[in-house]
């Protein structure tokens, strides 16, 4: 197997050029396919039988939560890479992601909290997996924080790794607090071993709406990201070149 | 379709307050998050396009 492509992505300039036509199609493609989920879900799908209508707030929550989780994950892989390989990509890509998550992960608490008033009767209770995505909210504020405060771009490079490194420890808790411990929250929507409990036209719009997220971010952290790009890397040619030439 | 009519829809049974506050929510924070990476990038080009323009001239 060549690593070719692996020494390339490790390349700013290379990502930049490569990246450049993807963000705007696949954020576009993310923002109709949310849209189809969202209109869907909330007009057209039948009402839950024992939440009435205010289960139609999952359309919602379940794709910023897998978001949540998931762009954990990547921090944690890249904070993994730079640590190993030093590759000067995976900063760039932990700065430009960690926001994104950050939001995630509190809109994720917000719907949920709304979402349990009216089916638990409470906004809030410190069980495993509440308490577990409060953890990871704070996670993503750490690193942003760190970032922000660190003038040694090396030295805040590396932190920001290592935290996102440690903080893995926190997904494995986020995922089984709900099959394995007491909890309000119900068990997963979907996993990949069997058929969701929910019939097609209330989980299909759910299948869009996470589809489409998922684009949406990958559009954002595009753009995130080529932006870090021409900021660190100010004193190549190739950037004076890009800035200068065109247009936006 | 899950409604009779749009007040209905509004409406959402008896949570429309829930529903709506949830989406609302989620909208301000996608909405921020789209704003705030244009933005970056529009001020990041400025900058760079700025800084680089100076120094030709001088």
């Amino acid at each position: 197997m060549s690593w070719a492509w692996f020494h390339k992505l490790g390349s700013p300039k290379w990502f930049f050029s490569w990246s450049k036509p993807w963000a705007l199609p696949v954020f576009c493609f993310g923002c109709l396919s949310l849209l189809i989920g969202l209109v869907w879900g909330l007009v057209f799908a039948p009402a839950d039988y024992q939440q009435g209508n205010s289960f139609r707030i999952i359309y919602i929550h379940v794709p910023v939560a897998m978001l949540a989780q998931s762009c954990y994950l990547a921090l944690g892989v890249a904070g993994f890479v730079f640590l190993v390989w030093q590759m000067k990509m995976a900063p760039i890509f932990i700065k430009a992601m960690a926001p994104i998550g950050a939001v995630m992960a509190l809109i994720a608490l917000v719907s949920g909290a709304i979402w349990g008033k009216p089916t638990w009767g409470t906004w809030w209770v410190w069980d495993a997996r509440l308490t577990s995505v409060l953890v990871l909210f704070f996670l993503y504020m750490g690193i942003i924080a760190l970032q922000n405060s660190l003038d040694d771009q090396v030295l805040a490079n590396k932190a920001a790794a290592v935290i996102s490194v440690v903080g893995l420890i926190n997904l494995p808790v986020i995922k089984y607090s709900v099959v394995l411990l007491e909890t309000l929250h119900q068990g997963p929507t979907f996993t990949l071993t069997k058929k969701p409990d929910m019939p097609p036209e209330m989980w299909l719009p759910l299948l869009f709406a996470v589809i489409g997220l998922y684009c949406f971010v990958a559009g954002l952290l595009i753009w995130r990201m080529q932006s870090e790009i021409l900021k660190r890397e100010y004193r190549s040619s190739w950037v004076k070149q890009e800035v200068t030439e065109h247009g936006l | 379709m899950a409604f009779n009519s749009l007040s209905e829809f509004l409406m959402m049974g008896t949570h429309a307050v829930y529903v709506w506050s949830a989406y609302g929510f989620s909208a301000l924070g996608l909405t921020w998050l789209v704003w705030n990476t244009l933005a970056t990038r529009r001020k990041t080009r400025d900058t760079l396009r700025k800084r680089f323009l100076r120094n030709r001239t001088r």
